[in-house]
C-alpha cells in the first residue's frame, strides 16, 4: 500500500473532525432536556457527558460501529484494490461532514447517523456497483429510523401516564413521588447494564452467559434505585414554594434525578453515535493493517479512543455553549416531563445500540417528547419540526449519497 | 457551527402564563368598578373620573397581551387544549375587561348618579360581579396545575368545584339584579327619563360581566371533557 499512513491520518482527522462536530452539536440535544430542567448545571451536565459518552463509545459502542464499517456494503467483490474501499470511506466522512455543516446551520433537523449511512450508500454504488450494497440490512436501518422515535414515544407515552396514576393525580403527590419516582431508574440501570454486558463487554475480552449477564443487570439496577432513594431523600420539602403552583415540590423530587437520567442519557448517546466518526475510521484501519479486505478483524480500542477523545473535546470546546443554548430555550419540559422522555430515549437508543442499529438520538428525543404531549403533558408542541424530521428523512439518503460520491471521485483522481 | 437547534423548535410558546396574565389585568380591570360606583354614589365626580382613566388603562394593557397571545398561536401548534377553546376563553376574557371600560364610560359621560333607593344595592350588586370575576380568574389560574397533571386526576376536581362555586355565585349576581330592577322601578317616574333608560343599561352590562365570567368557566370545563 503506497500512501498507507497517508490515508490513515486523513481517516483519524476526519473522524476526529467528525466525532468533534458531533461532541459540539449533537451532544447538546442528549443534555440539554437535562440541563432546560434546571435539574443539573451546566457544568455538571458536561462533565455528566464527558464521562459517560466516552464510556458508552468504549463499552457499548462496538456493534454500531460494526455495522458503520461492514454491515452495509459488501466488500468482498474489491478483490486486488482495496483502496477503493478506503477512498469510500474517506469520501464517507467527507459527505457527512459538510452536509451536517450545512443542515445544522440552516436548523434543519438532519441526523448524523442518516448522513453517514446516506453517504457509504452512495460512495458505493459509484465505486462498487449496486450489488455491493445489502439492500435488506439497508432496509433494516432506514426502518428502525421511523421505529426508534415511535417507540420511544411509546415508552415515554406509557411512563408520563403511570407518573400520572401513581403520583401526579393523587392526594399526596409529594408523599407518592418520594416513595416511587426511585423505582423508575431501575428501569435505567437495568437496560443500561443489560445491553452493555450482552453486546459490548465482548470487546474488551469478556463473554457471560445470559443468566449472569441479566443477574449482574439486575443488582446494577438495584444500585441505581438505592442511588435514587439517596438523593430523593435530600431533597425537602418547601410549603412556600408550593404557594403559587402546587406540584413544585413534586417537581423538585424528579429533578434530584435527572442527575442519573442524564448519564444513562450521555452513555446511550456515545454508544450509537460515535460509530458514525469510526465506522469509517476502522475500516480503513483494518484494510491498511492487513493489506487485505477483512470482514472478520477486530475493532481496536485506538480507534475508539479517537472517537471518544473527539466527543470531549468538540464538547468542550464549543458543546458547552450549545447545551447552554438549547437548555435555555426548552424550560416547558419540567423535571417530571425531562424524566419520563430521557428513560424511554436512552432505553430505546440503548436497545437499538445492541442490536447493531445506527440510528438518530436526537429524533428519538423528540419521539419521547411527542410521547408526553400525546398524553396532554405539556402546553404546546410545534409540529413544523415532525414535518421537518419526516422531509430529513427522505433527502438525507439522497444528498449524503450525491456528496459522497462527488468526494469519491475528487479522492481517487488525486491518490490514483 | 449551530446557528439554530430544532430540538429547541419542537417547544412553542406555552399559552398558560400568558393566558392567566391576561385573565388577572381583566380582574383587576374589572375590581375597579367597585371604587367607581362607591365614588359615584358619593358624588365625587373627580375620582370617578380618575377611576374610569385606571380602567381604560386596564383595558388597553389587557388588549395587548390578547394580541400577543394570538400572534403567538399558530396553527402548527399541538396542545393539551383545543387552540379554539382556548381563543375562545380569551376572547370571553377581553369582553369582560370592554364591558367593564364602556359601563365606566356611561357614567362618566353622562354623569350618571344612582338614587338613593338604588345606590347601595348597585354596590352590592358590582361586588358580587366582582367575586364572580375573581372566582373565574382563580380556576384560570389552575390552568398550569391542569397541564401538569395532564388533565386528569386530582386537580380536575379542584377546577370542577371551582366551577360550581363559580356558578353560584353568578346566579347570585341574578337575585340581586332583580331586586335593583325593582328598586329602581319603584321611583323612576321621579327620574329623568334618559338617566333612567342608562341606568337599566349599565345594570344589563353588569350582569353581562357576571354572565362572561361564567362562560369563562364554562370554556375552562370543555377543555377538561376532552
Amino acid at each position: 500500500m503506497d500512501y498507507g499512513t497517508t490515508y490513515l491520518v486523513l481517516a483519524v482527522i476526519f473522524g476526529l473532525f467528525m466525532a468533534w462536530g458531533i461532541g459540539a452539536n449533537d451532544v447538546a440535544n442528549a443534555m440539554a432536556t437535562s440541563v432546560g430542567s434546571k435539574a443539573i448545571t451546566i457544568k455538571q451536565a458536561v462533565i455528566i457527558a464527558a464521562i459517560f459518552e466516552f464510556a458508552g463509545a468504549i463499552l457499548a459502542g462496538g456493534q454500531v460501529t460494526s455495522t458503520i464499517r461492514k454491515g452495509i456494503v459488501d466488500v468482498s467483490g474489491l478483490g486486488a484494490t482495496p483502496e477503493i474501499l478506503i477512498y469510500g470511506m474517506l469520501a464517507a466522512l467527507l459527505a457527512a461532514g459538510t452536509w451536517l455543516l450545512v443542515a445544522s446551520f440552516k436548523g434543519w433537523p438532519v441526523s448524523t447517523t442518516h448522513s453517514i449511512v446516506g453517504s457509504i450508500v452512495g460512495f458505493a454504488i459509484v465505486g462498487m456497483g449496486m450489488d455491493a450494497v445489502y439492500w435488506g440490512k439497508l432496509g433494516k436501518i432506514v426502518m428502525s429510523w421511523v421505529t426508534s422515535p415511535l417507540l420511544a414515544g411509546g415508552i415515554s407515552y406509557m411512563l408520563f401516564r403511570s407518573v400520572q396514576v401513581i403520583i401526579l393525580d393523587t392526594e399526596k403527590p409529594f408523599e407518592n413521588a418520594k416513595r416511587y419516582v426511585p423505582y423508575y431508574v431501575f428501569l435505567v440501570g437495568f437496560m443500561l447494564t443489560l445491553v452493555t454486558i450482552m453486546k459490548g463487554l465482548k470487546h474488551i475480552g469478556l463473554d457471560l452467559s445470559m443468566t449472569d449477564s441479566i443477574l449482574i443487570a439486575i443488582g446494577f439496577g438495584v444500585l441505581t434505585t438505592i442511588l435514587g432513594k439517596y438523593l430523593v431523600s435530600r431533597v425537602k420539602f418547601d410549603a412556600s414554594a408550593d404557594r403559587s403552583f402546587h406540584y413544585a415540590n413534586v417537581e423538585k423530587i424528579f429533578g434530584s434525578l435527572m442527575v442519573i437520567t442524564a448519564c444513562a442519557m450521555a452513555f446511550a448517546h456515545g454508544s450509537n453515535d460515535v460509530a458514525n466518526a469510526i465506522g469509517p475510521l476502522a475500516a480503513i484501519n483494518s484494510i491498511i493493517q492487513t493489506g487485505e479486505l477483512s470482514q472478520k478483524s477486530a475493532l481496536p480500542m485506538w480507534v475508539l479512543l479517537v472517537g471518544g477523545v473527539g466527543i470531549v473535546l468538540g464538547l468542550a470546546m464549543y458543546g458547552r455553549k450549545v447545551i447552554e443554548t438549547v437548555g435555555s430555550k426548552i424550560t416547558e419540559l419540567t423535571p417530571s416531563r425531562g424524566f419520563c422522555c430521557t428513560i424511554s430515549a436512552a432505553s430505546t437508543v440503548v436497545l437499538a445500540s445492541g442490536m447493531g442499529l445506527p440510528i438518530s438520538t436526537t429524533h428519538t428525543m423528540v419521539g419521547a417528547v411527542l410521547g408526553v404531549g400525546m398524553a396532554r403533558g405539556i402546553s404546546s408542541l410545534n409540529m413544523d419540526v415532525v414535518r421537518g424530521i419526516f422531509m430529513s428523512w427522505v433527502i438525507t439518503l439522497p444528498i449524503g449519497g450525491v456528496l459522497a460520491i462527488v468526494f469519491f471521485f475528487i479522492l481517487k483522481g488525486f491518490f490514483a | 457551527m449551530a446557528s439554530k437547534n430544532y430540538l429547541t423548535g419542537l417547544f412553542g410558546t406555552s399559552p398558560v402564563a400568558p393566558i392567566q396574565e391576561h385573565m388577572t389585568l381583566v380582574d383587576e380591570c374589572v375590581s375597579k368598578l367597585v371604587d367607581l360606583f362607591e365614588f359615584m354614589s358619593k358624588g365625587d365626580v373627580e375620582s370617578v373620573e380618575n377611576v374610569y382613566h385606571q380602567i381604560a388603562e386596564l383595558e388597553q394593557k389587557a388588549d395587548d397581551k390578547k394580541h400577543f397571545l394570538r400572534e403567538h398561536l399558530p396553527t402548527g401548534l399541538f396542545m393539551p387544549i383545543e387552540r379554539q377553546d382556548l381563543l375562545d376563553a380569551l376572547r370571553v376574557q377581553d369582553l369582560l375587561a370592554n364591558r367593564a371600560r364602556d359601563i365606566a364610560g356611561i357614567v362618566v359621560g353622562r354623569k350618571l348618579k344612582f338614587p338613593e333607593q338604588a345606590s347601595t344595592r348597585v354596590i352590592e350588586l358590582v361586588k358580587a360581579t366582582v367575586e364572580t370575576c375573581h372566582q373565574a380568574l382563580k380556576v384560570v389560574n389552575e390552568l398550569d396545575e391542569l397541564v401538569e397533571t395532564g388533565f386528569r386526576g386530582r386537580a380536575v376536581h379542584v377546577v370542577e368545584e371551582m366551577l360550581i362555586d363559580l356558578d353560584n355565585l353568578e346566579s347570585a349576581t341574578d337575585r340581586i339584579q332583580v331586586d335593583l330592577r325593582a328598586d329602581l322601578f319603584a321611583v323612576e317616574k321621579e327620574l329623568y327619563a334618559v338617566d333612567v333608560m342608562f341606568m337599566y343599561r349599565i345594570i344589563e352590562s353588569i350582569a353581562e360581566i357576571a354572565d362572561d365570567a361564567e362562560r369563562v368557566g364554562r370554556r375552562f370545563q370543555l377543555m377538561l371533557a376532552k
